[in-house]
């Protein structure tokens, strides 16, 4: 089953600054993002009857309805698995219209994810239910617990870092000229990747790892058919998915067959190009959602943009500049710009759209926004 | 890095109290024969709630493999972690002792042995007797 394509739009992006230390609340940092999406809409917090976020938000529904002035919500709903379910929030707004259950719905994410709670930081004890497979035995932060997976990558297609190392020069390329990425004006290049320390030997080092930031991003959804009558060209939501299957895990995605492949990843890239009648030949720009860089080589693989065991040679060959025949990240990603969980880079697709990025990719009629179980696809209206 | 000590719930704790005897086991369904790890209450494949401990011999193959340790902080002795492909059972991670980084560590054959860290009692991999 898949949503109806081109029913529903992105018709507002809002975001504040991203920094390390906000000096604000969280509540502060969502209610601030939410209102400047709405702005940029021109729509009003009275007008509002919908909002989506995902798991581990701090924010409560109520204390921002409280805080906007939003005066009655008819859906609210939070999707699954973290930053893996980033984009299935825009799945989560566009069915609710659709449905009818709502009419504008906010999407919203928040966090001084660096000055106050921090997500890379190793477990304390006692070990999470569900986690006495992996915790005990020093699986203890986000980077080890992917590395896992990513060394069955290596391992069958012969990596080592230096390859993961040139993806993270492109994204920190892009984010150097991006004016709003905590990176700007400062690009990398391999020998200060492959000089910066291991997180996890051998596989990701300090810059292939998404930052800790502090930041707020929001985005306005609503009907086609509004989004018409609003202040900015809309953003159709072509197609939007997620997947779970039997063998996953989120974390500990140790027990499909074959680790160097991302099932999941594989069946939302099946739901989008079945649904919107689109083919990989048909993206002109895609945001890929990298807590670590090796992620980067799974999802291109996924979504067919390569063949397996093909993205080393896809990223070296410059494919993913923003010179190349399918231009990655080009607000410079989690890496280069800020880890708001993966809602920047649906703001950044939006923008390519819009043709109003700072590294626009000329004539992007096609965005992909994936974060592996979860994708959406923006075209032009 | 003290050990994040295993917390046994209703649904893991035959393996746990396996480890503590030195015994591997995994979850089999008493009715289908399936076996489920990280084990579940039900059964994925017939839904039955019956379950039964099948004792594996622990010989298996490593898939993948990181060095844990902290990446700034002063830590205890860094520890290889691995995911093993059991030859009679299913996958299952752990830490492999007897072995170093520099070795070929992907496809190594090992074996199960237990280890008690910090007062706890943890399944553990070795290189199997002839793998080198």
């Amino acid at each position: 089953m898949s949503l109806p394509p081109r029913q529903t739009a992105i018709v507002g992006i809002g975001a504040t600054e991203f920094s390390k230390n906000s000096g604000r609340s969280e509540l502060q940092l969502a209610a601030e993002a939410v209102k400047a999406a709405l702005d940029d809409a021109g729509l009003r917090p009275a007008d509002v009857d919908g909002l989506v976020s995902f798991v581990q938000d701090t924010n409560d529904e109520l204390r921002l309805i409280r805080s906007v002035g939003i005066e009655q919500v008819t859906w609210a709903s939070r999707t699954p698995f973290g930053g893996g379910g980033a984009m299935s929030t825009v799945q989560h707004a566009a069915a609710a219209i659709v449905s009818g259950a709502a009419e504008v719905v906010v999407i919203w994410r928040a966090f001084n994810e660096r000055s106050g709670h921090r997500f890379g930081q190793p477990a304390q004890g006692p070990t999470q239910a569900g986690m006495s497979w992996h915790t005990p035995f020093g699986l203890d932060t986000p980077a080890k617990m992917y590395s896992l997976w990513f060394q069955g990558y290596m391992h069958r297609y012969g990596l080592t870092n230096e390859d993961f190392g040139r993806y993270a020069v492109v994204a920190r390329r892009h984010a150097a000229t991006n004016p709003k990425a905590w990176f700007y004006e400062q690009p990398i290049t391999l020998d200060d990747h492959q000089s910066s320390r291991w997180i996890v030997e051998p596989i990701v080092r300090l810059l292939d790892c998404c930052q800790e930031s502090d930041g707020g991003v929001a985005l306005v959804v609503t009907s086609a058919e509004r989004a018409r009558h609003l202040a900015q060209p809309p953003v159709l939501v072509e197609a939007a998915a997620q997947s779970s299957v039997l063998a996953g895990d989120v974390l500990f995605n140790y027990y499909h067959d074959d680790l160097a492949t991302f099932p999941e990843a594989s069946h939302v890239a099946d739901q989008l190009w079945r649904a919107s009648g689109l083919s990989p030949a048909d993206v002109d720009v895609a945001m890929i959602y990298e807590n670590f860089s090796p992620i980067v080589f799974y999802l291109l693989e996924a979504y067919g943009f390569c063949g397996p065991g093909e993205a080393k040679d896809f990223i070296a060959d410059g494919q993913i500049d923003l010179t190349g025949s399918l231009p990655v990240n080009t607000h410079g990603g989690l890496l280069g710009e800020a880890y708001i969980h993966g809602v920047n880079s649906i703001q950044e697709a939006v923008r390519q759209i819009r043709r109003t990025a700072v590294n626009q990719v000329a004539g992007a009629e096609v965005a992909l926004a994936t974060a592996g179980r979860s994708a959406v696809l923006l075209t032009r209206a | 890095m003290p050990v994040i000590a295993p917390r046994p719930d209703h649904d893991d704790r035959f393996f746990w109290d396996g480890v503590a005897e030195g015994r591997l086991l995994v979850r089999a369904c008493a009715d289908c024969g399936h076996v489920q790890h990280p084990p579940t209450p039900m059964c994925p494949a017939c839904q039955s709630l019956r379950w039964e401990p099948r004792e594996v011999t622990g010989r298996g193959t490593v898939l993948a493999w990181i060095a844990s340790k902290h990446p700034s902080a002063p830590d205890a002795e860094p520890r290889i972690v691995v995911l093993v492909q059991l030859d009679d059972g299913p996958r299952l991670v752990a830490n492999l002792y007897g072995a170093d980084t520099s070795w070929a560590i992907n496809d190594l054959a090992v074996e199960a042995t237990f280890v008690e860290i910090d007062g706890i009692r943890l399944p553990g991999f070795q290189p199997a007797r002839g793998a080198a």
